[in-house]
C-alpha cells in the first residue's frame, strides 16, 4: 500500500502579538515544530504499512526550513519526504494550499491512501484535507478514528461525527483526516536518525514541476480570500480591577458572586 | 491584486538587516547579496508597512481573472444542521445573524436542507426568519454522506446562487463546506468569530490568525459564493417570528446525483454526557496549574459554583484532561452565564472559545495576562492563595443561608 501524509512545520510557540509600540507583529522565539496533530497521521501510515507492506511517503508545503519535519517523519519511519516550496506559493489561502498540495500529490505518482492530521496549530481551519481530496476528485473522511479490513481495494473506518459515531465502508484511493489522540505516535528513531542521509530520502518540489505551472494559480494571486487588516483583539471596557491582599480580593469577589445571584 | 516588490538597489545590508529582524514568519533572507521572500511569507505586508522605505514595495498587478458579477449572486444562504429532521441549534443562530446581514442590502435569506422526510422539519425553519427553505429531501440523503450532500449543495448554488453561504463548524459543517467550496473554486474562512456586510455584498469575516493573539479580516472580493464557517454559541439565536411568511421550495437531484461510492455500515449513538458548550457556569484552569493534583482545587470550587471543569489546549496536551473539556479554536465554545479561569493567559485561541460569556471572572499572577483584556473581574494574584479562600466564603455563605 503506498500512502502519502501529508505533515506541516508550525511555530513552536504560538505567541504572536502586535507591538504596542511599533505596530510590528512580533512573535516570540524561533523555533519550530511538527504540527502535533500530523504526529497521529505519521504513526497511522506508519501502522497501516506495518499491517499491508508498500511505503510511506511524507509530504509538506513550506519554506526550506520546513525539511525538518520531513526529516522528523522519516525518523520516524517513514520512508521519504517530498517538500513543496516556491516563493509563488507565498500567502496562499486554504483553496490555493490545497491546490498546491494536490498538484504535488499528482507528481509523486500512484498512491493508495493520504492522512492528514485534523488541523494545524496555527491556521486552525482544518480544511485544507478536505479540500484536496475535491482536487484530486477522491473520496474523504474528517475524523477518522481508525482504519480496518484494508483488501479488494476498499477498507472500513469508523467516523466521529458530533452526536455518533459511523463506520463505514471506502474506496481506494481516499483521504483521511486522523482525529487526535486515536493512536500513540512513536518517538523520532536516533539508529534512523544516524543512518539517514539527508539527501537520499529528500526531494524537493517547485511550480516548474507541476502540470499546471500559471503562476496565477498559486499563492497570493489564486487566493480568493483576502487578508483585508490585522488587529488586535478587542478589548472588554467595562472591566474591573478588583486588587489588594488575597483575603480582600476573595472578598470583594464573593461580594460580586453573591451580588450576581451565582452563589 | 498586489505583490510584494524588492527593490535590490536600496536594499543595502543595513536594510536587509532590518527586514530579516521584522518579518515575524522569518521569511525575509539575504543571499549572495540579494534579499529574497521564500515561501514561508503569509503576505502581512509588515515589511512594506514597517520596513524601510521604498525596499520592499505593494505592487499591483493585473488580475487576470474574470470580474465575477456580484449583481448575479444574491442572498445569504444557511446549511442546515440535522439529524432525522431534529435541527441543530447553531442552524438557528446562522439564521439570526443572516437575518441581520441581509438588512444591509435587502437581501432574502434562504436555508438549504437536505434530508429524507424533513418537509415539517424544514417548515419549523420559517418561523426563524428564513424566506426561502430549499429541501433536498429523498431516501438516500437520510443520513450524511459526503457525496451525495455535496452534489446537493452544488445543484442548490448552481441553481440559485447565494451570494453568501454559512455553515455550522460542526464535524459535519467542518467536512462538507470545503469539499463544497473547493468544488465551486471559491474562498472559505473558518471559525468566523464576528461577520459583517458591506453594501456591495462582500462579506467581511473576522477571525484569529496566524496563531497569535491577532485578528484578521478577511473578504473575498471576486468570488462568489462566499464561504464560512461559525462555531456553535458564537451568535445569538434568531427569535421566532409570529408570522412567518417564508415558503419551503422542494428541490431536484438526479438519481445519479445521489448516488455514494461510500457505504454506510452502522451508526453507533454516543453516550450522552454533559457537553461543556451547554454549561451555565464554568470553571477554566490553565498553564497556571501546578500539578496534576491541583486539579482537585479547581473541581472543588467549581463543585462549590455548581459548575462545570474545563480547560486550556495545553492541559489537553499534557494529558491531564480529556479532548471534550478543552474551550478554543481547537476545542469547544462556550457561551456561560459565568466562567472563573484559573492561571489561563488567554490566548486569542482560547478567547475565542469563551469570550461571549456574560460574565468572566479571572485569577492570574500575570498582570500583562492578555485574559485581562476580556475579562470583567480581573484578580491578579496567586490562585493557590485566592481559590482555598473563596471556596471557603462560598462554603460559609451557604451554611449560614440554610
Amino acid at each position: 500500500m503506498e500512502i502519502i501524509v501529508c505533515v506541516k512545520q508550525v511555530p513552536g510557540t504560538n505567541k504572536v502579538e502586535i507591538d504596542p509600540v511599533t505596530g510590528t507583529l512580533k512573535r516570540e522565539g524561533v523555533e519550530s515544530k511538527m504540527n502535533p496533530c500530523d504526529l497521529f497521521a505519521v504513526e497511522t501510515a506508519l501502522r497501516l504499512r506495518e499491517e499491508y507492506g508498500g511505503h510511506v511517503h511524507a509530504l509538506s508545503m513550506g519554506p526550506g526550513q520546513a525539511k525538518a519535519v520531513l526529516l522528523e517523519a522519516v525518523y520516524m519511519g517513514a520512508d521519504d519526504g517530498t517538500l513543496v516550496s516556491d516563493r509563488a506559493f507565498a500567502g496562499a489561502d486554504v483553496l490555493s494550499t490545497s491546490r498546491t498540495i494536490s498538484q504535488a500529490v499528482k507528481k509523486l505518482g500512484k498512491y493508495d491512501l493520504i492522512l492528514c492530521g485534523k488541523q494545524t496549530t496555527d491556521g486552525d481551519t482544518a480544511q485544507v484535507g478536505a479540500e484536496m481530496a475535491e482536487w484530486l476528485g477522491i473520496p474523504h473522511a474528517n475524523n477518522v478514528m481508525s482504519i480496518e479490513e484494508v483488501k479488494e481495494g476498499k477498507f472500513r473506518v469508523r467516523v466521529n461525527l458530533d452526536s455518533c459515531i459511523t463506520t463505514q465502508e471506502m474506496p481506494l484511493p481516499s483521504l483521511l483526516c486522523m482525529d487526535a489522540d486515536v493512536v500513540t505516535p512513536r518517538l523520532p528513531s536516533y539508529r534512523r536518525k544516524k543512518g539517514t542521509e539527508e539527501g537520499a530520502v529528500l526531494k524537493v518540489l517547485t511550480l516548474s514541476d507541476f502540470e499546471d505551472h500559471d503562476k496565477a494559480h498559486y499563492g497570493l494571486s489564486g487566493s480568493p480570500t483576502q487578508v483585508e487588516r490585522i488587529f488586535e483583539p478587542e478589548k472588554n471596557v467595562s472591566r474591573e480591577n478588583i486588587t489588594g491582599s488575597a483575603e480582600e480580593q476573595t472578598e470583594r469577589l464573593y461580594g460580586i458572586l453573591k451580588q450576581r445571584k451565582f452563589v | 491584486m498586489d505583490v510584494l516588490k524588492i527593490s535590490q538597489e536600496k536594499a543595502t545590508e543595513e536594510a536587509a538587516e532590518a527586514l530579516i529582524k521584522l518579518c515575524p514568519f522569518g521569511a525575509i533572507s539575504r543571499k549572495d547579496g540579494k534579499l529574497e521572500i521564500s515561501a514561508a511569507c503569509r503576505m502581512c505586508r509588515m515589511c512594506v508597512r514597517k520596513g524601510p522605505a521604498g525596499v520592499i514595495t505593494l505592487e499591483s498587478v493585473e488580475d487576470r481573472r474574470p470580474k465575477v458579477d456580484k449583481e448575479e449572486w444574491k442572498g445569504i444562504a444557511v446549511f442546515v444542521e440535522h439529524r432525522d429532521g431534529e435541527i441543530h441549534n447553531v442552524t438557528k443562530e446562522l439564521l439570526g445573524k443572516a437575518r441581520e446581514l441581509t438588512k444591509v442590502t435587502g437581501q432574502p435569506v434562504y436555508a438549504l436542507m437536505i434530508g429524507s422526510g424533513i418537509k415539517k422539519s424544514a417548515e419549523s425553519l420559517l418561523k426563524y426568519g428564513a424566506d426561502k427553505v430549499f429541501t433536498y429531501d429523498y431516501p438516500e440523503l437520510k443520513d450524511f454522506l459526503m457525496e451525495p450532500y455535496a452534489n446537493a449543495f452544488e445543484d442548490f448554488i448552481r441553481k440559485e446562487k447565494p451570494s453568501a453561504i454559512l455553515v455550522g463548524a460542526t464535524n459535519i459543517g467542518r467536512s462538507l463546506a470545503p469539499r463544497v467550496a473547493s468544488r465551486m473554486r471559491t474562498g472559505l474562512t473558518a471559525d468566523c468569530t464576528k461577520l459583517l456586510m458591506k453594501e456591495n455584498t462582500d462579506l467581511v469575516q473576522i477571525r484569529p490568525a496566524f496563531g497569535g493573539n491577532i485578528m484578521a479580516q478577511i473578504i473575498t472580493t471576486n468570488n462568489r459564493p462566499q464561504f464560512c464557517t461559525v462555531r456553535y454559541k458564537i451568535f445569538e439565536q434568531a427569535k421566532p417570528v409570529e408570522h412567518p411568511s417564508g415558503e419551503i421550495v422542494p428541490m431536484e437531484l438526479p438519481e445519479e446525483k445521489r448516488r455514494s461510492s461510500v457505504k454506510l455500515l452502522k451508526i453507533e449513538e454516543k453516550p450522552k454526557e454533559m457537553d461543556i458548550s451547554e454549561a451555565g457556569v464554568i470553571v477554566a484552569v490553565g498553564r497556571g496549574l501546578k500539578s496534576p493534583a491541583d486539579i482537585e482545587l479547581a473541581k472543588k470550587l467549581a463543585d462549590a459554583l455548581g459548575a462545570q471543569l474545563a480547560c486550556t489546549r495545553p492541559m489537553v496536551e499534557k494529558g491531564w484532561f480529556d479532548p471534550k473539556k478543552q474551550i478554543g479554536l481547537s476545542g469547544r465554545t462556550v457561551n456561560a452565564k459565568l466562567i472563573v479561569t484559573l492561571g489561563v493567559s488567554g490566548s486569542v485561541q482560547f478567547a475565542a472559545g469563551m469570550r461571549n460569556s456574560e460574565c468572566i471572572v479571572s485569577v492570574n499572577s500575570d498582570p500583562e495576562a492578555p485574559i485581562f483584556n476580556i475579562a470583567h473581574y480581573c484578580l491578579c494574584g496567586d490562585l493557590y492563595e485566592i481559590v482555598p479562600k473563596l471556596i471557603e466564603k462560598i462554603r460559609e455563605g451557604a451554611e449560614n443561608a440554610v
